[in-house]
């Protein structure tokens, strides 16, 4: 029997793709259904906003970092935050801190619905993303009482929050809650356990503690591949030390450990843990200002840090440089997206073209926050 | 470790290629001899003392006359980071890339490389990652001027209200 001829073949996916999450292009060399290789190309979404920064000042800016990752926007305005606030020694109001914690931890569950949702999606299971939509609506809205918006929030302020809780948000919140727990074994039930759900993505895109770790992979990803790791508890910033809370890691339970399976469940997880979290700051919440006094012409003195927060996709680190003006010299974000995409090509080598998908979902990248 | 321990630690085994020990209060960084930064931070990852198995940030600033890039190193195991710098001059930066010490350094050296116009010898695939392969000039330098066009698209949209005076400046 004489062999089959093959011919590699040079396939093009986006940037307009469904499943790319974002505007996000891959050059695909692929043997049948087989890929050799695929190149990520981004930068699609580029926006300049480090330059922004440079030009609008540290208050102005804002705005602005709500559009590095508008999924979890909340994050942003805290790395921001609390990056301009070291510069310049400012201290939180209490009040403030536990406001942020709330609406970060919120943004959590809001960002991880997305990404379990989407990744059902991808896979062709078009049910429990409505159902994950439905439930992060909710959160949405409740967000909108909070700060007016519901995908950029502003929220935030150098020196606490802007606004604080309006009257009786804290007893929707926890009735949010009640409500929300149970949902997660709902959406378990509905697909978590689903054979063919489990068979798509155990084994496929399994990444080494050791690799996870020289790519600079951060927060859920990271944790999949089973180190124990999240600032909230190893680096302790904001009030988290005052919750009682885990961190899930990847078990290889369905396969091997750190593959698309264990990613996902982390995050599954990892929103009962923002249950509990968000539970104890709503019942524990301490009265007092939110925001603290900061000069409307904000000028840190010259100097540079770096702070670290752990975002809905890991360790996002802001790095300021001040000149003593009212404007920043430098700013950088490292994104935990930027460095889950930098795996992807060496991820793709021998996978099939229908995993790509799955493996991008997995990696919970966010196209915006890899271009900034 | 602390970081001034960590860099005194290398002012000991580097001498005069560790350049430069700030002791500011906030991030306190080491400056080092460009040539001498694979040697310095394939020893901050080696050292069973320090074992910086993470690049974790890698960015790069203009300061005018010159331009910095700056790593921040950080330690799963012992928990402790580094910032370390090197100061290169702002016509035709150049310093060794960090690639094969860490492979989280191929992205963030080729972001680099695009918005700073810093190259990496013994890159392995450096090309632009974020603005357009012919794009002119890098848009973080400081005296960055966007083009008001771009294959026939403006960049800018005439406004009664904002004189664009504003970008001659």
């Amino acid at each position: 029997m004489s062999t089959l001829r093959t011919e590699e073949m040079t396939l093009n996916m986006g940037p307009q793709h469904p499943s790319t999450h974002g505007v996000l292009r891959f050059v695909i060399r692929a043997d049948g259904e087989v890929m050799r290789e695929a190149v990520p190309d981004v930068g699609y979404l580029h926006r300049s906003i480090e330059k922004i920064a440079e030009k609008v000042g540290y208050h102005g800016f804002m705005p602005y970092t709500d559009r590095v990752d508008y999924v979890c926007a909340m994050f942003t305005n805290q790395g921001w935050a609390m990056a301009s606030e070291r510069l310049a020694g400012i201290e939180v109001p209490r009040r403030g801190e536990y406001c942020r914690v709330i609406a970060a931890e919120l943004n959590r569950i809001a960002s991880h619905l997305i990404s379990v949702g989407t990744m059902g999606m991808d896979i062709g299971a078009m049910t429990p993303f409505t159902h994950a939509l439905r439930e992060r609506e909710m959160i949405n809205d409740l967000i909108e009482e909070l700060c007016g918006a519901r995908l950029t929030f502003n929220y935030m302020r150098i020196g606490g929050v802007a606004w604080d809780l309006p009257p009786g948000w804290r007893e929707k919140a926890l009735a949010y809650l009640d409500h929300f727990d149970p949902i997660l074994d709902e959406y378990n039930s509905l697909i978590s356990y689903n054979k063919i759900y489990v068979e798509r993505l155990a084994n496929v895109g399994v990444i080494t503690p050791e690799e996870a770790i020289s790519y600079n992979l951060v927060g859920p990803n990271l944790r999949a591949c089973g180190i124990k790791w999240d600032l909230r508890k190893d680096i302790p910033y904001s009030v988290y030390p005052d919750f009682e809370f885990d961190v899930p890691v990847g078990e290889g339970r369905w396969g091997t450990l750190g593959d698309s399976m264990d990613r996902y469940m982390v995050r599954i997880m990892e929103m009962k843990e923002s249950s509990r979290i968000l539970r104890q700051a709503l019942q524990n919440l301490p009265s007092g200002p939110v925001l603290a006094k900061v000069p409307r012409n904000f000028k840190p003195p010259k100097g540079e840090c770096q702070v670290r927060i752990e975002s809905a996709r890991g360790d996002m680190g802001w790095y300021v440089v001040s000149d003593g003006t009212g404007y920043p010299w430098r700013v950088h974000v490292r994104t935990g997206s930027f460095a889950a995409m930098g795996i992807v090509q060496k991820l793709s080598r021998g996978l099939m073209i229908a995993d790509l998908v799955t493996l991008i979902a997995s990696l919970d990248v966010i196209a915006p926050e890899i271009d900034r | 470790m602390e970081p001034l321990a960590i860099y005194q630690r290398l002012k000991e085994r580097f001498g005069d290629r560790v350049l430069e020990i700030s002791d500011s209060k906030l991030d306190p960084f080491c400056v080092v001899d460009p040539a001498a930064i694979v040697e310095v931070a394939t020893a901050l990852r080696d050292d069973p003392e320090t074992a910086m198995d993470c690049l974790s940030n890698q960015s790069g600033v203009d300061y005018k006359d010159r331009i910095e890039v700056v790593y921040h190193f950080f330690s799963y195991r012992l928990r402790h980071g580094a910032v370390l710098k090197v100061k290169l001059p702002r016509d035709n930066p150049s310093v060794h890339t960090l690639e094969h010490v860490w492979k989280s350094a191929n992205w963030m050296e080729r972001e680099i490389f695009d918005l700073l116009g810093v190259t990496f010898e013994g890159h392995s695939d450096l090309r632009r990652i974020l603005m357009p392969e012919d794009w002119p000039g890098y848009p973080l330098r400081k005296d960055f001027v966007e083009p008001l066009e771009y294959h026939g698209i403006s960049t800018v949209r005439e406004s009664p209200i904002i004189r664009l005076d504003t970008r001659k400046k």
